[in-house]
């Protein structure tokens, strides 16, 4: 089934990516993928409080996803978080809890604020990539990079990075969707969710396909936090 | 058999592989995941030997032993201050480590440091959970007084202190302002406001383009543009005369 964009069936939608654009933070980075955009900034470490929430052994992560009301489809959305946004906060941090390595900072916070503009779907994916960035923009201790997408299937074929049109079809074989998060070196998956059926084969093969992908997405990510210090 | 992926002095990224073989050592920012050595932190590779190091580039400043930092008091504890190092950690001041003056039992503290005061302070312990401990008791170790404070990244501090203070000393003397660096990037500036501003453009300059050759010219053409006027000592003649000035007003 040929895509509504006329995109080969592994092709990532046009992506885009800063790093440095949120000055106050200590590290920031905007990624831009298809019409879906994600600023990041990291706060931190720093100190955290209330105290009982400190850990004295190693320091602690924490997301923030937030869709702003005019993202979307243009339905104005209730500002302010949700259930929905609380859940995927969750699920970022558990993507990016395994590299980041805060052992050196005992008792400390590391605050990922992640806002999306404009959302195409894929946002979770958008929003773990961009904060991956500022992660490491911040000088944070990461054992990898972290680079997410979506894979599944669109009339029982497999594809990468759905598009809100795309997850949206209802047409014969219908649409599943796998948002995924790969440490792009050891090609280990950090995130697996659901959406929809798919066959054992399918998702096996949307699974290698989705850790593919995700090279061009570190690729990316690689060449831009190079560039920002380039001069150094 | 061992080979570099990287060359030195590059910027590397988290995950980068920087070498393959047992041929070279993982030191600071980066470990040995089989045979390859991977970067854990984004900053510039070292060589030196078959060591792997990453100099840092960007984040927060983790307090050293043998520091000189440029705090503030932020609470007054029983015997001692609670200061804010301006980094993810709190220090202790005790009283020991305050003042060699005696301090009779009960005192009231605020009468040598009170809250909100900008000290230079030299970190003289920290433990493995960053328990922080400071001191006064050293030289150029004091409580800072009018002038301004600015914060800068605190890697790029070397770069404004130069190779043995020449980057500061010429802002020093072309500005005549007080400066004292502190490591954890906050910067004390004293002298005429108008000279404070050059100061304060002077190390943002530093700070913009630390990593371009031929620093030192660019702040130096910078500092003559500038401060052409200022000439060595015309300011401090000037401060004595006011002082005089008062001392007479005061006398009257």
């Amino acid at each position: 089934m040929a895509r509504h964009d006329g995109r080969k069936p592994d092709q990532l939608r046009e992506m885009k990516a800063v790093v440095g654009i949120i000055p106050n933070a200590v590290g920031s980075a905007m990624f831009q993928i298809g019409d879906t955009q994600a600023l990041a900034a990291v706060y931190g470490p720093r100190n955290l409080y209330p105290r009982f929430k400190q850990n004295p052994s190693k320091g602690i992560l924490r997301c923030h996803y937030n869709m702003m009301p005019f993202s979307g489809s243009g339905n104005r959305i209730r500002p302010g978080g949700n259930r929905r946004s609380k859940e995927i906060s969750m699920v970022m941090e558990k993507a990016i809890t395994p590299v980041v390595d805060l052992k050196d900072f005992p008792n400390t916070v590391v605050d990922v604020f992640v806002e999306f503009p404009q959302t195409d779907a894929g946002s979770r994916c958008c929003g773990i990539t961009a904060a991956a960035m500022a992660l490491a923009h911040a000088g944070i201790p990461m054992k990898d990079m972290v680079a997410a997408v979506a894979v599944g299937t669109l009339g029982n074929e497999v594809v990468a990075d759905l598009d809100k049109k795309e997850e949206d079809y209802e047409g014969e074989g219908g649409v599943s969707d796998i948002p995924i998060a790969v440490l792009p070196n050891t090609g280990k998956i950090t995130l697996l969710q659901m959406d929809g059926e798919m066959s054992r084969e399918q998702l096996k093969k949307a699974l290698e396909l989705g850790v593919k992908v995700a090279k061009d997405i570190f690729a990316l990510q690689k060449k831009v936090l190079k560039e920002s210090f380039k001069e150094v | 058999m061992s080979e570099l992926k990287v060359q030195e002095r590059e910027v590397v990224v988290p995950g980068e592989v920087l070498a393959e073989g047992m041929g070279y050592l993982p030191s600071r920012g980066s470990y040995r995941e089989g045979e390859k050595i991977i970067a854990s932190r984004l900053g510039l590779l070292e060589v030196d030997g078959k060591v792997l190091k990453i100099i840092p580039l960007s984040g927060v400043y983790l307090p050293k032993r043998g520091d000189t930092i440029i705090c503030r008091v932020v609470d007054i504890l029983m015997s001692g201050w609670r200061i804010d190092t301006f980094c993810p950690y709190s220090a202790v001041l005790g009283l020991k480590d305050a003042t060699s003056s005696y301090i009779e039992k009960g005192a009231d503290l605020t009468e040598f440091f009170d809250i909100g005061d900008y000290l230079a302070c030299g970190v003289v312990s920290v433990t493995s959970q960053n328990l922080v401990d400071v001191t006064m008791k050293g030289p150029g170790f004091r409580k800072l007084s009018s002038g301004r404070v600015i914060h800068i990244n605190t890697h790029k501090v070397p770069r404004v202190i130069g190779k043995k203070g020449s980057m500061v000393s010429m802002i020093k003397e072309a500005t005549n302002c007080k400066i004292v660096i502190g490591q954890n990037g906050v910067i004390w500036i004293d002298g005429q406001p108008e000279d404070e501003i050059i100061v304060v453009k002077a190390i943002k300059l530093v700070e913009e383009f630390s990593h371009i050759r031929g620093l030192t010219d660019k702040v130096k053409e910078f500092l003559e543009k500038e401060a052409p006027n200022i000439k060595k000592g015309a300011k401090i003649e000037a401060a004595k005369k006011e002082e005089l000035e008062e001392k007479a007003h005061l006398r009257e």
